[in-house]
């Protein structure tokens, strides 16, 4: 393969896999970058496949979906066609006047991963996923509680449990998955707590027909739901979680649809909390390009693309849940699309008949989302929930009374001056995890709706990941030749210098 | 072949292929490190590599993400400064910080 590839995948997961495999397939040179060790992204997160188990895709969706693809992805990487780099973390991405992108790279791990440092590259598919949206919630912070999508992968990544009596709670259907999955593996699942009413959407007209398979998958949830004698506590929210240096317990109460608290509380005991409200797509490496953005319907902030998966920027190209979350089997569809259109667009033979199929696939998954957000919204009450104390940043600790005097005595009217006054967002995730919760108590302080702004605001980062001051201390010295020259600079050893 | 890692003195067991955070945790560790604030403990929240709140010291390699280093034989975690030197101490912080404030 050249020096230069045609095209650089950043991501792994279901749209990543996806792009690569058909680009490569369309006679492009493509380097596949991923933070972990192996491909599968989050959704089909899976042990070490040096020590697999048999058992190991047990409770996975569209597993032979996936082997499918990661087969293609080695035979090409065997054949010279892809460079498959995992354990690399893109830190910071820049084009030139040309149109050539510069990725920067570091190593996931300081023990092991990926030793490249810098790649440039004609054309970009991003495909970052995204991670488990949080709120805030009274006790939050204690040990025991974690996301939803954490205890999945600890539990699909490492066959490990992280207590025996849990509470998953928040909206949406990966709920399911994550209490049927622990009940599997032996923990007794108290409850799981859905803020919203359940299976709206399956009575929802154009989202039933966009995605018929998906009633079937509800269906098997539930009956896994009913096995194992979970139960399931809809239109309820958590209101606390108990306990000194550990979680002890949760106290839940009912709530109306807006997710105004209207019943009695009621205490449940639990050494695990899953919390998730829905996913965040990871925007830090668009928004770096300078990509447009819009609000999506769930509130998230999403890259825009046109129906050929194209970003605002020329030859950045964008697909999976970074233009709108929509699970793994859309996630495939547009990395496929997305890579497609890129081949048509630099002149290699590419399957009109496959691209339209590509696009109405897309359209209808599109349309299922859509049913989807509307049926598990984040209840537009939720900064109710937030006593005076409760952090909301968990990095820097700043608490809910925190951001409300930043509002009240200092005038911070908007989520960027909130971040700039209380200093939420600014900690070691850079408000990955706080960054909706402040952009929506912003909007709710100032009594006005969420903006893109309020969201651009904590989701921009001028690193996508924290780096060692070296590799700061290293770009400085190369950047111009880099950009002029527009080829790779070997900055293999660098560290040791 | 069980690895065997240590923990501030204690011999955690780890399967290959598990990460440092599934050790502890399986090992009954829920939290590694103090906030630099309120003291308050940390451990496992995401596990993806997101949040930063499982932040370790391998090895004496500081601010290293549990939940993403794999598990290896021998490996040396957490040190004292992570755990607000003591346990004990964790309040005198707490109140030392009030007190700076």
């Amino acid at each position: 393969m050249p020096q230069v590839p045609d095209v650089a995948v950043v991501g792994a997961g279901p749209a990543g896999l996806a792009a690569a495999v058909e680009a490569a397939e369309a006679g492009l040179g493509v380097a596949l970058i991923d933070t972990a060790g192996q491909p599968g992204g989050q959704y089909w997160r899976h042990y070490d496949e040096k020590h697999a188990r048999p058992d190991d895709s047990a409770g996975h969706h569209g597993w032979p979906v996936f082997t499918r693809l990661r087969d293609r992805m080695y035979a090409l990487r065997a054949a010279g066609r892809i460079r498959y780099l995992p354990g690399h973390q893109v830190w910071l991405v820049t084009r030139d006047a040309s149109g050539a992108f510069t990725l920067r790279m570091t190593a996931t791990t300081a023990t092991a991963g990926g030793t490249d440092r810098t790649l440039v590259t004609g054309a970009l598919i991003l495909c970052p996923g995204g991670y488990d949206r949080q709120l805030p919630i009274p006790g939050w912070d204690l040990p025991g509680v974690m996301t939803a999508g954490g205890v999945q992968a600890l539990l699909k990544g490492h066959r490990t449990t992280a207590g025996r009596r849990a509470v998953v709670a928040g909206t949406g259907p990966f709920l399911l998955p994550v209490a049927t999955g622990l009940a599997r593996a032996g923990v007794t699942v108290a409850a799981v707590v859905e803020a919203n009413a359940t299976l709206g959407w399956l009575r929802d007209p154009v989202g039933a027909i966009s995605a018929p398979g998906k009633g079937v998958e509800a269906l098997q949830y539930v009956a896994l739901m009913a096995r194992h004698r979970i139960p399931y506590k809809t239109r309820t929210v958590i209101r606390e979680i108990l306990g000194t240096d550990r979680v002890e317990a949760v106290r839940l109460a009912r709530v109306d649809c807006d997710g105004r608290p209207t019943g009695p509380d009621e205490e449940l005991p639990a050494d695990l909390v899953a919390l998730g409200w829905g996913f965040t797509p990871s925007l830090e490496l668009p928004l770096m390009l300078g990509a447009q953005t819009a609000k999506d319907v769930d509130g998230s902030l999403v890259v825009a693309v046109d129906d050929r998966q194209r970003s605002s920027v020329e030859g950045l190209y964008v697909a999976g849940e970074a233009t709108g979350v929509g699970g793994a089997a859309l996630a495939v569809q547009e990395g496929r699309l997305g890579a497609l259109a890129l081949a048509d667009a630099l002149g290699r033979p590419a399957d009109p008949a496959a691209m339209r199929r590509l696009g109405r696939a897309v359209r209808r998954g599109r349309r299922f989302a859509v049913a989807m957000h509307r049926t598990y919204p984040v209840p537009r009450a939720w900064p109710q929930w937030l006593s005076e104390t409760t952090p909301v940043c968990r990095c820097e600790e700043v608490s809910y009374g925190d951001l409300r005097r930043a509002h009240d005595d200092l005038g911070a009217e908007d989520a960027r001056t909130l971040k700039m006054l209380a200093r939420p967002g600014m900690g070691w995730c850079q408000g990955r995890v706080c960054g909706f919760a402040t952009a929506g108590i912003a909007a709710c302080l100032s009594r006005r709706e969420t903006t893109p702004g309020d969201l651009r605001s904590l989701a921009t980062r001028s690193l996508a990941v924290p780096v060692p001051l070296g590799e700061l201390a290293a770009l400085t010295e190369d950047t111009t030749p880099v950009a002029a020259a527009g080829e790779p600079t070997e900055q293999r050893g660098r560290d040791g210098e | 072949m069980t690895h065997q890692m240590t923990f501030r003195g204690v011999t955690v067991a780890a399967e290959p292929g598990q990460s440092v955070a599934a050790a502890l945790v399986a090992a009954g560790i829920h939290d590694w490190r103090t906030t630099r604030k309120g003291g308050r403990p940390r451990g496992l929240f995401c596990g993806i590599g997101v949040c930063f709140d499982c932040l370790i010291t391998v090895d004496g390699v500081p601010d290293q993400r549990a939940c993403l280093v794999a598990a290896a034989e021998g490996m040396t975690l957490g040190d004292e400064a992570e755990a607000g030197a003591d346990r004990e101490d964790a309040g005198d912080r707490r109140n030392a910080d009030a007190a700076g404030a």
